[in-house]
């Protein structure tokens, strides 16, 4: 199978410079894009399933994947598009997943955000939350066993997922084992339509942190120059050895909980306040204040990337389905112990 | 003279994983020094430093570890304290580890040890078999070994096996049965064995009703009734075709299983020989289970709640005699 995820070699090596704050922006720009492609294909019914988009959240989940690199562990939820198509997925393979071509990586055997390439690191969710948290934590444990050393494990998680008992587990068993794992939960304040005065009583999530014998970080997750800061520090002191790392962020989610959800329920004082700015066009004013880019690059930038998403979204739709007569039908690799196979 | 329990065949078959392999590890809850609830892995830990690791009482964790684990290339042995809890990890095992090849063409390699099954005075939550529950979902081998050879044989099968396997192995068995060596040869994985040889009726089993199957088969020889006892040594996947041409010697079938009845084994193994081999039945297929209840505490109330030689005898009789 030819790779279709390509990460970073390198690691970053100065966070807020302005090559980072322009690479994370253009991630962010293809991750809004993209989405918002999605959720037009959405409408026009052309897509099977949900679409679960990270409008408001790019900032964050492109600031995590920045920071990782070729041989560490990426497990992505459900609104890390942007983040993904920075740890290297190709953008034809998460377009593909959406539009149910049998050339994409899960060919059609699975669709829209559980998708990854556990060879490539990129473990694909699913949908239980938190059950991705001790999963990256074993393919650490596993790396301790081989003897590799520097590499580090992330995955992301919801306000509403923190109320789970994998949630709970895994940190719990992460620290125990203190490996270089991070846990990047992004408080957008609803849990489909749960606002977080039903999802938990404690007084900010970062305090788990301590319940758990870990580091806690909390950061404005509609900054941009904070997430890249903070999710730089907080995978350091992870690939240095200093265990779990739990960076929690605030910000609102900018959407439905799908794109079938229309999020009434969303409360107005949320969407006026700080944490309901959105972060790419402030990301886009900070770029300008601070002269890293003008108007002309950024409207350059904005139709290089639509260009991408539609020659994508085009490319996808020409590609085959899946043909339940060519399906192997066989959920085990050793095939001779197969029910599927013996009829 | 020297012999084997079950259990020590456990512990031997995961000596030499542990000595072969150095992807292999072992984890769970007091596997390390103490050796495991049962002494599955005495010495194990200090044979094998930094492989042997305990773990929090956390079965997703555990479970959950166990699959990034084999996604990054290890072969993991997971121990589960009793097959009854590792419900709590239930969405791991069935939800992830079963789904990950067909999702995503990569193998999950690991190993779920579930001491399974009754003992006396065990009660609900110390006593279950939980081979069907796995067995209903696609992407899971369930083996249930009822003897001292297969338990060895078929545990370094099952960390060969690319796939996931649920290993039942059952706990009164553990120290009870007993063998002279450990076996140097092993029916395939997946191949059902006949245990007894007979003529008049073909009792399908596994795991511990092995044993009071076959006790059941020596009384009825004194009535000159020919017994073939058929183990089925795999649930997932069943050997069909030994049974049937078991059936087709005998005309008649009896299944019995220590699992509740409501789409368990014995209902799976019936539901095709019914549809596969109905021309070769001289009788309608009889499944004998547990009581349709949570198993019981008490030695008198669990004496009646799993089937035993006295009960299977009485169904064998009368399907010999319909």
């Amino acid at each position: 199978m030819t790779p279709s995820v390509e990460p970073l070699t390198e690691l970053i090596t100065d966070s807020l410079s302005r090559e980072q704050h322009i690479a994370a922006y253009r991630w962010m720009l293809l991750g809004r894009i993209s989405e918002e492609k999605y959720a037009s294909l959405y409408r026009g019914g052309k897509i099977f399933g949900g679409v679960f988009i990270g409008k408001g959240q790019e900032a964050l989940s492109v600031s995590l994947a920045m920071n990782l690199r070729k041989g560490d562990i990426y497990a992505p939820l459900i609104r890390d598009q942007a983040g993904r198509l920075a740890f290297g997925e190709s953008l034809l393979d998460a377009t593909r997943t959406y539009l149910g071509s049998r050339l994409g990586p899960m060919r059609g055997r699975e669709g829209n955000v559980h998708r990854g390439n556990p060879r490539a690191g990129y473990f694909p969710m699913i949908s239980h939350l938190g059950a991705m948290i001790p999963t990256v934590s074993g393919a650490l444990m596993a790396h301790r066993f081989k003897g590799i050393s520097g590499s580090v494990g992330a995955t992301c998680i919801g306000d509403g997922g923190t109320s789970t008992g994998a949630f709970h587990e895994g940190l719990n068993q992460a620290a125990v084992e203190k490996l270089p794992l991070i846990v990047v939960v992004a408080n957008n304040q609803y849990a489909y339509s749960t606002p977080t005065d039903r999802s938990f009583a404690c007084r900010d999530l970062v305090d788990k942190a301590v319940g758990y014998g870990i580091a806690g970080h909390s950061v404005d997750g509609t900054n941009l120059s904070a997430c890249l800061e903070v999710l730089t520090k907080a995978v350091k002191a992870a690939r240095e050895g200093e265990g779990p790392q739990l960076v929690v962020a605030s910000l609102l989610r900018l959407g439905g909980h799908g794109e079938h959800d229309d999020a009434n329920y969303i409360s107005n004082d949320l969407k006026k306040s700080e944490v309901g700015r959105d972060c790419l066009p402030l990301a886009a004013d900070f770029l300008l204040d601070q002269g890293w880019a003008t108007g002309a690059d950024l409207a350059i930038w904005r139709e290089e990337i639509v260009k991408q998403v539609e020659d994508a979204a085009a490319t996808a739709q020409r590609e085959p389905h899946p043909n339940p007569d060519e399906e192997d039908w066989c959920a085990l690799a050793t095939r001779h112990l197969s029910e599927g196979t013996n009829p | 003279m020297s012999s084997i329990t079950y259990l020590e065949a456990i512990r031997e078959a995961q000596a030499k994983a542990l000595a072969d392999d150095p992807r292999v590890f072992i984890y769970g809850q007091d596997v390390g020094a103490f050796g495991g609830a049962f002494k599955a892995t005495k010495n194990l830990a200090k044979e094998f430093p930094g492989r042997v690791l305990d773990a929090p009482i956390s079965e997703d964790a555990i479970i959950g570890s166990a699959i990034g684990a084999a996604i990054e290339g290890m072969r993991p042995i997971i121990e589960m304290q009793y097959a009854d809890f590792s419900s709590v990890g239930l969405n791991q095992t069935v939800n992830h580890a079963a789904t990950l090849f067909w999702r995503t063409q990569v193998p999950c390699p690991i190993v779920l040890r579930l001491p399974s099954g009754g003992t006396a005075g065990g009660g609900p939550f110390h006593s279950q078999c939980m081979e069907s529950i796995y067995a209903h979902y696609p992407g899971l081998v369930v083996m249930t070994p009822a003897t001292v050879e297969d338990a060895y044989s078929m545990l370094l099968d099952a960390i060969a096996i690319d796939d996931p396997v649920i290993f039942c192995e059952h706990k009164y068995l553990y120290y009870h049965l007993k063998a002279d060596a450990l076996p140097t040869e092993a029916l395939p994985s997946g191949k059902a064995r006949i245990a007894r040889q007979g003529r008049d009726l073909t009792v399908v089993t596994y795991s511990a009703m092995l044993h009071e199957t076959l006790a059941m088969a020596n009384e009825l020889a004194s009535e000159k009734w020919e017994i073939e006892v058929v183990d089925l040594r795999t649930v997932k996947p069943i050997d069909t075709d030994t049974i049937l041409a078991s059936v087709a010697r005998t005309g008649r079938l009896l299944v019995v299983s220590e699992g509740w009845p409501w789409g368990g084994v014995a209902a799976e193994v019936i539901a095709r020989v019914s549809s596969e081999g109905f021309a070769l039945l001289d009788a309608p297929p009889q499944r004998l289970n547990s009581k349709e209840t949570p198993v019981p505490f008490h030695p008198n109330l669990w004496g009646t709640h799993r089937p035993t030689a006295r009960s299977i005898a009485v169904a064998a009789r009368k399907l010999l005699q319909s």
